[in-house]
């Protein structure tokens, strides 16, 4: 958002609210504990899953087409591989967001970053999903 | 996009160099910024040489001794020169801290000083804080209570006052809050290392009784969670305090009043 008018002394001669009046600004947002767990929750479940997931690939190392098809249509893995999609991805896209908010200032380059970035997100999740689930029920 | 580099009219040259006397043998280089707003100017760098055997150990020492004798023109602010007062806070060395506990000799090769970075500058090495102030105004550092007020004093035990510890010691010299890369790129919304200390403050204290509304004002996605935790602030604190764990102790209360 607007970050014109940073202290008293900032040049910009229209602003005359007072240094007291642009911290309250428009007060508080009433939100972000909950992106702050839901960060930390996913991350935590990513340990593991990850740690499982990069075994199953070390493993199938050299294996035919057939047997990796197998093995990521075994139903356990699958649910396993939609968990890690699902973590990563809410992950991803509060992730992607804050470094957004964090650096792009222009309010309507942010508003469309901020877009892209849910857009990007659902899209790769749903497609990851899709795949997964097409594996799984064509086995 | 946050702008990374300086804007033209804050593009530093070399400035003037103020030679020591030949007979000096112990002679320290410091080179310090220097803008005028009256000139019109961009900033410049000049170079003092200092004779160290004629000078006090610490930085301030030195800054005084070159407003005193060297060049007049010379403005900063200091003035308890024992780190209490907070004034002194500048850029020494590549680092935030108070010229006034910053010994000379922790210096090796020229003594680089500029003011305290990403705050507009009044003159020199003088830092407009006025956000800064009024950052710390906002999360209203006094005791505030609904109880009717007890006949004597607010009770406090000692080990709730030993809460206290490492957060009353704040001096406010705004070396933290203008060392954090989050606090350069969001200041005017993000609170900053130093006012969210201050908030803990109060919100650990025993006493006050206005935990839940402090919270509510700090429930944003600016004023607290742009702390990302890069601890800029408690590295750079000249007091040893650790505002980074102060903020992540406001987020566990946050989360602690959900669950």
């Amino acid at each position: 958002m607007s970050s014109t008018h940073k202290t008293a002394s900032n040049p910009s001669a229209r602003d005359m609210r007072t240094p007291f009046g642009r911290v309250l600004g428009m007060g508080s947002a009433k939100s972000g504990t909950r992106d702050h767990i839901r960060q930390r929750v996913t991350a935590i479940a990513m340990v593991p899953l990850f740690l499982f997931f990069v075994g199953l690939l070390v493993g199938l190392t050299g294996a035919d087409y057939e047997t990796a098809r197998s093995w990521l249509g075994n139903p356990l893995v699958a649910i396993a591989a939609l968990l890690l999609i699902g973590a990563a991805v809410i992950h991803m896209r509060i992730g992607m967001q804050i470094v957004i908010e964090d650096y792009v200032t222009g309010p309507a380059l942010r508003t469309l970053s901020l877009i892209a970035n849910t857009f990007f997100a659902y899209a790769a999740g749903i497609a990851c999903i899709y795949a997964v689930a097409k594996i799984g029920f064509s086995a | 996009m946050v702008q990374f580099r300086l804007p033209k009219n804050s593009t530093m040259s070399e400035g003037k160099t103020f030679k020591a006397s030949p007979d000096a043998k112990n002679v320290k280089r410091f080179r310090v910024y220097r803008w005028s707003p009256d000139d019109g100017k961009n900033p410049t760098i000049d170079t003092y040489e200092v004779d160290l055997d004629k000078c006090g150990p610490m930085v301030l020492d030195a800054l005084i001794k070159i407003k005193n004798e060297i060049d007049q023109t010379l403005t900063f602010r200091r003035s308890c020169r024992e780190g209490i007062c907070g004034s002194c806070a500048m850029n020494i060395d590549g680092a935030n801290t108070l010229a006034c506990t910053k010994g000379i000799d922790e210096v090796k090769g020229d003594v680089k000083i500029y003011p305290l970075p990403h705050m507009p500058v009044i003159k020199d090495l003088v830092p407009d804080l006025t956000n800064f102030y009024a950052q710390h105004a906002f999360i209203e550092p006094y005791l505030q209570t609904k109880s009717p007020s007890p006949e004597k004093e607010w009770r406090q035990s000692h080990e709730d006052r030993e809460k206290l510890d490492g957060l009353y010691e704040c001096i406010l010299c705004a070396c933290c809050s203008t060392s954090c890369p989050s606090y350069w790129w969001n200041g005017d919304r993000y609170l900053g290392p130093a006012a969210l200390l201050q908030a803990y403050r109060w919100l650990i204290d025993s006493r006050d009784e206005a935990t839940g509304e402090r919270l509510d004002a700090l429930e944003d996605p600016f004023r607290l969670y742009r702390c990302h935790t890069i601890m800029n602030c408690a590295k750079t604190c000249p007091k040893g305090l650790n505002p980074a764990k102060a903020i992540a102790e406001i987020k566990k209360m946050m989360v602690e009043r959900q669950a």
